[in-house]
């Protein structure tokens, strides 16, 4: 269970972590500026396992995994969105950084509602209003990734070709 | 058979992919810069797997070199080892990662091209595949070869008619960034064309393929033709390094998901204002704006014939006394071709700041950071809040003309009234 931090649409690379602090990759010294332009009060009170509810097009802009480095380093359980950009997209899978896509229930939570996540299932529950969502289900093979914790640690254990073994012969 | 993206990973597999497929592609370049490298570098040693083929890594310092900091000079310091340590071939210093890419001839029709760099898509201008990736799928890349694609939809972009004077390119990929959105194309391969784009040359086209990105899209692709090829092979050493026939390939019997077709003939010189890149306005909105610096950089329009037309309007002219005036070639060969016509001599004399090519003042870390409070006019891509320093600060992107009227007056000026 955690508190929702709600953004709205286009949330940018820059908006996430402006680039002048990108001269880090150190998780918790991103996290500390984390959405410092647009939400200052969040990265002091942010806690563990709350989530953050976000529009459109999530993580446009750059490429640089910082703004990925820098919202893992929050701790935050999840990001919840009602879409995301494709290269954000793809970080956040590749390391690790647990996404759902649910424009039902982006509409549904206010900022500071008490939310729980189930990510196995995909079952979003506001606990301050009773309702419950189901966010999109990933593709397969976004979701061997992301259930070995990130590419890197899938590669360890898996040859790359593995992925595309149910869904390659299209 | 199919669109363009289609055509190009159905030969690149082997065998007919459509819209919506996920394949494992064979990449041909994997390009990474001074910012993304590091983090590359540090997924690389993770991963623990040997580099698969170091003639496919491209490695450039552009971003912020020379080093404005010690922790700068630290990241190029970790790359110029780990070049040696791993005995790459490819680091350039040259200037901008996606135009040193063209100029060095890594960009070909057909080639599908993985860069950790959001601009990485400018490749598509040439009828290749280019699109950005982050660091850590740059690392899989080196030690694999390969990278997964869910195969794009396409829309389509038929231009056609033409502009008229003092309005160019720029403000034609400006007005499309306002008509569709940052979210217009995102996931999507757009595929641009039509009588307009076939009669621009390359270094025009370079601005539909590398503002595609700030619309969200996968890639923006120009199908190569006549033009695509002569430049290829006239003003790079593409062919030598192919070392097979440079190929024009086109769709075929494509499907679009959507078709768009545009008249430009009537179109006027356009800014996309603060803060977003989808906020474009005709110049006149805006016109009398006061600026307080004016950039002429970046991947998107610092080539030689954007600093020829800013020169011409420039010659024999001060600027505004109160405007900070920058610019930044593309590359080195830019540059050098630039002071052998007295291009740089002509910004010189008029009270511009010329810096070594490369991002510049675009990273808001160098090279012209922006106080809070003051207006910026650009020939960049993206005008986030903050990314040329205070996020207090505003920027407003255009075309080189616009741009190079804009810094005599200190306002925002239409480049028509200089004609």
């Amino acid at each position: 269970m955690g508190k929702a931090w709600t953004f709205g649409d286009n949330m940018n690379t820059d908006e996430i972590i402006p680039g002048r602090f990108n001269i880090t990759t150190d998780p918790q010294e991103l996290a500390r500026n984390a959405f410092c332009e647009v939400k200052p009060e969040f990265a002091k009170n942010v806690r563990p396992g709350d989530v953050i509810v976000a529009g459109q097009n999530f993580g446009c802009g750059s490429s640089r995994e910082h703004a990925v480095i820098a919202i893992k380093g929050t701790q935050v359980k999840c990001v919840i969105a009602s879409s995301y950009a494709r290269i954000f997209f793809r970080n956040a899978v590749n390391l690790g950084l647990p996404i759902l896509e649910c424009p039902e229930a982006v509409a549904g939570i206010r900022e500071g509602d008490e939310v729980e996540v189930d990510l196995s299932t995909g079952l979003i529950h506001n606990l301050s209003t009773g309702a419950t969502f189901q966010a999109r289900p990933l593709p397969e093979f976004v979701l061997k990734i992301a259930e070995a914790g990130g590419i890197i640690q899938f590669l360890k254990h898996h040859d790359f070709q593995e992925l595309m073994g149910q869904t390659g012969k299209k | 058979m199919g669109t363009l993206v289609e055509e190009i990973f159905s030969r690149k597999t082997g065998r007919t992919v459509k819209a919506g497929d996920i394949i494992l592609v064979d990449v041909d370049y994997i390009m990474s810069h001074d910012n993304t490298t590091p983090l590359a570098i540090k997924a690389f040693r993770e991963i623990g797997k040997p580099i698969y083929d170091k003639q496919r890594i491209v490695l450039h310092l552009d971003h912020a070199y020379p080093a404005p900091n010690i922790l700068a000079a630290e990241n190029h310091r970790k790359i110029f080892d780990f070049v040696k340590e791993q005995d790459l071939p490819y680091l350039f210093t040259q200037g901008i990662c996606h135009q040193v890419m063209i100029e060095e001839g890594f960009v070909t029709p057909g080639a599908v091209i993985i860069g950790a760099d959001s601009h990485s898509n400018t490749y598509g201008a040439l009828g290749a595949f280019g699109t950005g990736l982050g660091s850590t799928e740059i690392a899989v890349a080196w030690v694999t070869g390969k990278c997964w694609f869910k195969v794009p939809e396409t829309i389509r972009i038929e231009l056609y008619g033409q502009t008229q004077p003092g309005v160019y390119a720029k403000d034609v990929m400006l007005h499309l960034a306002g008509l569709l959105g940052m979210n217009g194309a995102t996931y999507r391969s757009i595929e641009f064309g039509g009588e307009y784009i076939e009669n621009l040359p390359i270094h025009e086209r370079i601005i539909f393929s590398n503002m595609s990105t700030e619309i969200g899209a996968k890639c923006g692709l120009i199908a190569a033709d006549e033009v695509t090829l002569k430049y290829l092979t006239e003003q790079t050493p593409a062919l030598e390094r192919t070392k097979r026939p440079l190929e024009a390939i086109q769709p075929h019997n494509p499907r679009y998901e959507q078709l768009l077709q545009i008249d430009v003939s009537d179109l006027s010189p356009q800014v996309a204002c603060h803060p977003d890149v989808d906020n474009v306005k005709p110049l006149q909105e805006v016109e009398g704006l006061e600026i307080h610096q004016v950039f002429i950089g970046t991947c998107t329009n610092a080539r030689y014939e954007d600093l020829e037309i800013v020169a011409s309007l420039l010659r024999g002219k001060r600027v505004h006394p109160g405007v900070r005036v920058i610019v930044t070639p593309a590359s080195q060969r830019i540059y050098k071709k630039a002071m052998q016509n007295g291009l740089i001599e002509t910004f010189i004399d008029a009270g511009c700041v010329v810096t070594n090519p490369g991002c510049g003042a675009c990273i808001g870390r160098h090279g012209g950071v922006l106080a809070p409070g003051e207006r910026a006019l650009t020939t960049m891509n993206r005008n986030f809040i903050g990314h040329m320093g205070s996020p207090q600060a505003e920027i407003y992107l255009a075309s080189p003309a616009t741009a190079a009227v804009t810094a005599l007056t200190g306002r925002i000026t239409d480049p028509r009234r200089y004609l």
